[in-house]
Formats: C-alpha cells, structure tokens, sequence
C-alpha cells in the first residue's frame, strides 16, 4: 500500500475507555468521602459489602478495548459493527465530547462533529438566531456565519421561516436547517453518526451528495457510522468493522460489510424453534413452529438450479382452519425481496402436531446470502388475513459456479433476481 | 505540500488519558468568543420573549423587590439603613446581590443544564460559565440605571453624599464578586455532576447566604461583636460594604478583611478551575 506516503488525518494508539457498570459512585457525597479516606490509609473501604467479591463492586466494561486505527486524510472511512461495538464511543472520543482512559489520540485538522443535529437549537429562538449560535458552538465565529448564511439557508430550504421561532417548524424542517449549518462548516474532517436517517428522500440524498462533495471534491476526510450498508457502500471508500471494542478488520468496504455480515450468525441446515419467543407484535399465536430443515443438505448452500427442499414442523396451540404460509427471503441488510406464498394449506385441531416438507424454486436467487421469515397466516371470519406465527428462520447461500452464467453477479448494480431472458419477438436489422 | 502541513498542525490536537490538574486553555476561550457573546445574549432574549412587557422586565423585577424589601426589612422590621433612604438602599443591595447570585447559581447549573449540548458536540467548556458572568455583569449595569435615577432624586434632595472618587472601584469590586461567583459555581457545577444533593441544596444555600452578608441591613447595624467577625470574614461582604460605600456615601470597609476576601477569592477560583478542568472531560460518562 502507498498508505506511507498519505498525510495522516487521525491517529489513535492504543486507546482504551471503561465505562462503570450499574450506579455511578456511592451516591452520597459521604460515602465517597468515607471510601476515600480508608483507601488513603491503606485500610479496608467500609463501603464494601461484605461477603461480595471485590471486583464486582467496581464492575466495569470496555468500550473501547485497544483500538489502533489511522486515518488519512482526504478518505471516507466508513465505520460498522454490531450495537455495542464501540462504534459510538469512539466518535465521542474523536469529537472531544469524552476523554479515553487509556491511549492517545491524534487529530490534524478542525473536526466537524455530527454526532445529533441541531445541538443547542433553541425552540424560542428563531431560525436565524439558531444557526448563528448553532455555527458558533459547532466553532464557526460570527463573521463566518455571516459569509454562509445565504448558502445556510438556501440549502435548508426553510426560507419562508427563517424568521420564525423554531418550535413552530415541523421536525423536517428543524432537522434541514440544522443539517445545512453543520453542512456548512469550514472543517478539514467531518465524523457524522446516521444523520441521515432524517428529513424526507430527496433532503437524504442532498445531504449524501453534499457528503460525498466534501471527501471526492473538497479533500475532506470523512468518518461515517452507519447501520445501512448500502450509504456506507455510497459514501465511503474504506471500512473498518468494529467488534467488542476491537477493530477486527479494516480495509476494503465490500470485504468488510462481509466480515461484519459473519460476525452475526453461522448458517445452519437445522434449526429448532421451541425456545423461540413469540414476536411483541404478533397479538394472536396460535401456531407454534418447532423446527425448519432444509432436507438432506449439510451446507445451506445451493447452486443456481438446485431447488430448496424445506420441512417445517409445528404444534397447533388452538384449532386452526385456512392456514396458510408465507416464506419472506431477505437480505441480510434487511431489505425484503421476495415472497413465497402458498394459502390455505391446512386445518388441524388443537395441540396436534404437523409436518410440511416443500419444494421451492430458488433458481432466480444469486450469489449472496439470505434470511427467511416464515410466517403463518389464516382468514378470519371478517375476510382479513391474521398472522398467526412469525419465525426469524433459516438463512441460506447461493452460488452460480455454472458456467451458464458468464459474469460474475455485482448485487451492489443489479440486485439479486437473476429474472428469465426476455423472450426476443421481433430483432431487425 | 510544507504549507499544507504546517496548516495542519496549526489545529493539531491531541487527546491523551492523562492530563494536567491545571490546564486554562484561555487561548481557546478567546477563539470562541463569538459564541461567548450568543450565550449571554441568549440568557436575556430568552427569559423576555413572549411576555408582554418584554425587557421591561428587566427594571421591573428589581423594583418590585426592592419595595418589597423595603416594606419589610424597613418598613416592618424596623432596620436603621445608615441614614441612607431605604428605597434607594434596598436597590443598590439588591442589584449587587443578584449579581452574585446569579453568578453562583446559573454557574452551579453549568453541567446539569447543558449536558444535552456538552454531550454532542466540543467547544471550551468555560465558554458556558463565562458568558453567565457576563449576563450578570449586564443584569447589574441595567439595574444601576435604576440606581442612579433614584441616587438623582435623593441628591437633589440632598439626602445622599456618595463617595465619587471610590466609584473608580467598583469596577474592582464587580471583578471580586464575579470571579468569586464563578469560582463557587464551578465547584458546585463539577461536584453535582456525581452528586446530584449539591444542586438542590444550592437555591436554599445561597438564600441563607444572602442573610449571612449585609444586605438586607447595613453592617454598621451589628456593633462589635462574634456577629461581626463572622460577617467580615464571609468573603461577599467586603465588596458589597465597597460598592455601596462609593454609591451611598456609608459602609464599613476594613483594608484586612478586604485583602483576606481576595485570599479566599484567588483560592475558590483556581480551585474551580482545577476541578472544572478535571471534570469536563469525562463528565459525560457519570451526569
């Protein structure tokens, strides 16, 4: 790699940051102190409770656990993992916002923190008044705000009521102007924390052009966190996967997306659901699947033609006429994609056991990897169609080794039907 | 390229786990003092809008306590006030003590109030507590406007003889009080980030106080005595006797309790700037 060469953005060596577990301190100021002095003499901390081990009074968690990461300048870098990775405790280091236990950090530039929009938005205070203080905690001074303000406002769209007191906009609104004034802000690296998960689709996508400007056109380095893969995919041009306060892989982004698509489960061929809690959602259980198997297969993996045999088995837990089954294929950044329905299949009676086994063509699937959801249905006597059991079920993979396929499929472009040639009428010329 | 570099290091910042108990980053502060100046403004257009008297609030406030006072201490109570018309006495008493007040209380609510904005994003903390000062600084200059119709009726009427050459230290005065103020606010602001008992105690706190320093009464009414020695050694009381010494023409300034006040005034202050520095970096974990 040329990484040698580049200018360096941000450096982190070594850094570490423990949270206390549970109730902070002793709660009183006396207790503290009583603490305190003990530990001063060298004598026992008449807090401790007795008969409990030492380490699990101060019980503590590491955010952080070591993080060695350099960023460089002029790149986005994406940042992934799982809820509790660490992701946002390292922004809130990188923002100033809380200082590490353990470790140095290093930042050559001005830092743009998005960690929420809007922070210090006053609803009395009219919009104007709001960006000039806005810009000002985020480190613009008064004449820089002043140089901005037009482009400040005409980005946010908000023209009409920039005079008006922000309690009165709609959260949209609220949520463009301060976008716009974060936007707008001189700084050499911007971090951003899902912002984007606001205003409607045409603002989302303004914002992501705006972003992409700052890293692509302007040099800025950029540090986004997002649980949406496919803005990661858009945005940014290296990745790191963060895992229990680690960093577990850094690099390519398509790469790295896989890691942390790992990192979550194995794919099984035999999954059995009798532990399996009953959705909130679902107000009306009256099926209860036990177990799915994709049959005679030791690998969830199929190749472009091979069908998906399917054997699901369930307990009735009241009597159930017209039951049907939904089998949902999903992506694993949750996206839906497809449906196989099969409707009134069954009718049993209470506490009876049933068995299915199915044949489903997957021959339109390509290579990646998929999540099903089965779920059981019937029609009520009013017409409408009740879901009755929901299962967040087995995952499978598909590959197109065949030679028939002659490009290798890029899911990011085409998505992940392969649909039949179309059928060629009339060809002139 | 050796350009670009040395604009990078410009805003080179690092960040380590260790840091110095006494770090004032003043430099820093004076960067953001446009943001300085948005807070204080703030403090006031907020508390006027959407009231119908709007900033005549400002005047009104200090008025209707002062009669009150007046009506109480003097009028009930019977306290003597030096001679000086109590109106006048209670207004100048009051403006001073809610210039300290304020710069206690608003300060003791430093972390509290704005953990929100301190939680997102970075900027000198000290900007929050400095700009309380300074909304108090303008609180008591409005309030003097008041003082000074007043102290112009009462000299037509001959009934006042201020002090003029000792006004050139009130100014000194409003400095001791202020950083005195902030020196306490801090400390209480960093320790109520863990121990919550601080902030209500404060409001209580600071009433008593008001009582344990002459300003509801003059310190001349106590004669000699422990009440005395104790009231001189409460550190507010020497620039309160100062400031109404120059404005009405009676206090009892002793040069030793003054220069103790400033004493204990330096410590406070470089105490709450020890323990602010301490506590802001990683407040956000226990608030």
């Amino acid at each position: 790699m040329q990484n040698e060469n580049r200018e360096v953005a941000i450096r982190l060596s070594g850094v570490k940051k423990m949270y206390k577990l549970g109730q902070i301190g002793g709660g009183t100021l006396q207790g503290d102190l009583q603490s305190w002095w003990a530990r001063v003499r060298g004598k026992e901390d008449p807090n401790t409770k007795i008969g409990t081990d030492q380490r699990l009074v101060g019980q503590t968690f590491m955010a952080l656990n070591g993080v060695d990461l350099t960023v460089y300048k002029g790149e986005a870098l994406g940042i992934i993992g799982g809820n509790g990775a660490g992701k946002s405790t390292m922004l809130k280091l990188l923002s100033r916002v809380t200082a590490p236990t353990e470790g140095e950090i290093d930042i050559y530039g001005r830092i743009a923190s998005m960690l929420e929009v809007g922070t210090g938005f006053n609803g009395e205070m009219t919009g104007r008044e709001n960006v000039y203080l806005n810009g000002a905690i985020l480190g613009m001074t008064k004449a820089e705000i002043d140089a901005k303000m037009e482009q400040i406002i005409e980005f946010s769209e908000v023209r009409e009521f920039i005079d008006t007191p922000v309690k009165r906009y709609s959260s949209g609104m609220y949520v463009k102007l301060a976008f716009s004034v974060a936007a707008h802000l001189d700084s050499e690296i911007m971090i951003m924390d899902e912002v984007l998960a606001v205003g409607d689709m045409a603002f989302q996508k303004k914002c992501l052009d705006k972003m992409r400007d700052a890293a692509k056109q302007e040099g800025r380095t950029v540090l986004y966190v997002s649980h949406n893969m496919n803005t990661i995919r858009q945005l940014c041009d290296r990745c790191v996967v963060l895992d229990k306060g680690r960093v577990v892989f850094e690099g390519d982004v398509e790469e790295a997306i896989a890691v942390y698509m790992n990192t979550h489960k194995e794919a099984a061929t035999f999954e059995d659901y009798t532990d399996y809690p009953c959705p909130k959602w679902l107000g009306n259980q009256r099926i209860k699947l036990l177990s799915a198997e994709l049959v005679d297969k030791d690998q969830a993996i199929f190749t472009s033609k091979e069908p998906i045999h399917l054997r699901l088995k369930w307990r009735n837990l009241k009597d159930v006429a017209h039951v049907g089954l939904r089998i949902e294929i999903w992506n694993l950044e949750d996206v839906a994609l497809a449906t196989y329905f099969l409707y009134d299949f069954y009718s049993g009676k209470q506490n009876q056991t049933a068995e299915v086994q199915m044949k489903l063509d997957a021959s339109l699937f390509m290579d990646a990897e998929y999540q099903m959801y089965f779920t059981f249905f019937y029609r009520d006597d009013f017409g409408n169609n009740q879901d009755i059991e929901c299962v967040h079920g087995i995952r499978f993979e598909k590959t197109t080794s065949d030679a028939e396929t002659k490009w290798v499929w890029r899911a990011k472009y085409w998505g992940y039907l392969h649909m039949p040639a179309p059928e060629i009428l009339e060809l002139k010329g | 390229m050796t350009q670009e570099k040395t604009e990078a290091q410009q805003y080179h910042t690092h960040i380590s786990s260790k840091h110095r108990w006494f770090d004032l980053n003043l430099k820093e502060v004076w960067k953001y003092r446009d943001l300085i100046v948005l807070f204080t403004r703030r403090s006031f257009v907020l508390t006027y809008k959407q009231t119908v008297l709007g900033p005549a609030w400002i005047f009104l406030n200090p008025l209707i306590s002062s009669i009150i006072y007046a009506f109480v201490f003097g009028g009930i109570a019977g306290i003597e006030t030096d001679g000086v018309p109590q109106l006048l006495f209670y207004l100048c008493s009051n403006a001073i003590w809610i210039f300290f007040s304020s710069c206690v209380t608003k300060n003791a609510q430093t972390f509290t109030a704005n953990a929100g904005v301190f939680g997102k994003v970075y900027f000198p903390r000290l900007t929050t507590p400095i700009s309380n000062v300074l909304a108090a600084v303008i609180q008591f200059g409005v309030q003097m406007i008041l003082v000074l119709l007043f102290l112009a009726y009462y000299l037509a009427r001959g009934a006042v003889s201020p002090n003029w050459w000792a006004w050139l230290l009130i100014p000194v005065a409003l400095v001791h009080l202020g950083v005195m103020g902030l020196g306490f606010g801090i400390i209480i602001s960093s320790l109520t980030t863990k121990y919550r008992d601080l902030a209500i105690l404060v409001n209580f706190g600071v009433q008593l106080w008001m009582y344990a320093t002459p300003i509801v009464y003059p310190l001349s009414q106590l004669g000699d005595g422990l009440m005395k020695t104790i009231l001189l050694i409460n550190p507010v009381t020497a620039p309160v006797e100062l400031i109404r010494f120059a404005v009405l023409g009676r206090g009892t300034i002793v040069p030793a309790y003054l220069a103790l006040s400033w004493v204990i005034t330096a410590l406070v202050a470089l105490v709450g700037v020890m323990l602010f520095n301490h506590v802001e970096k990683t407040f956000m974990d226990t608030v």
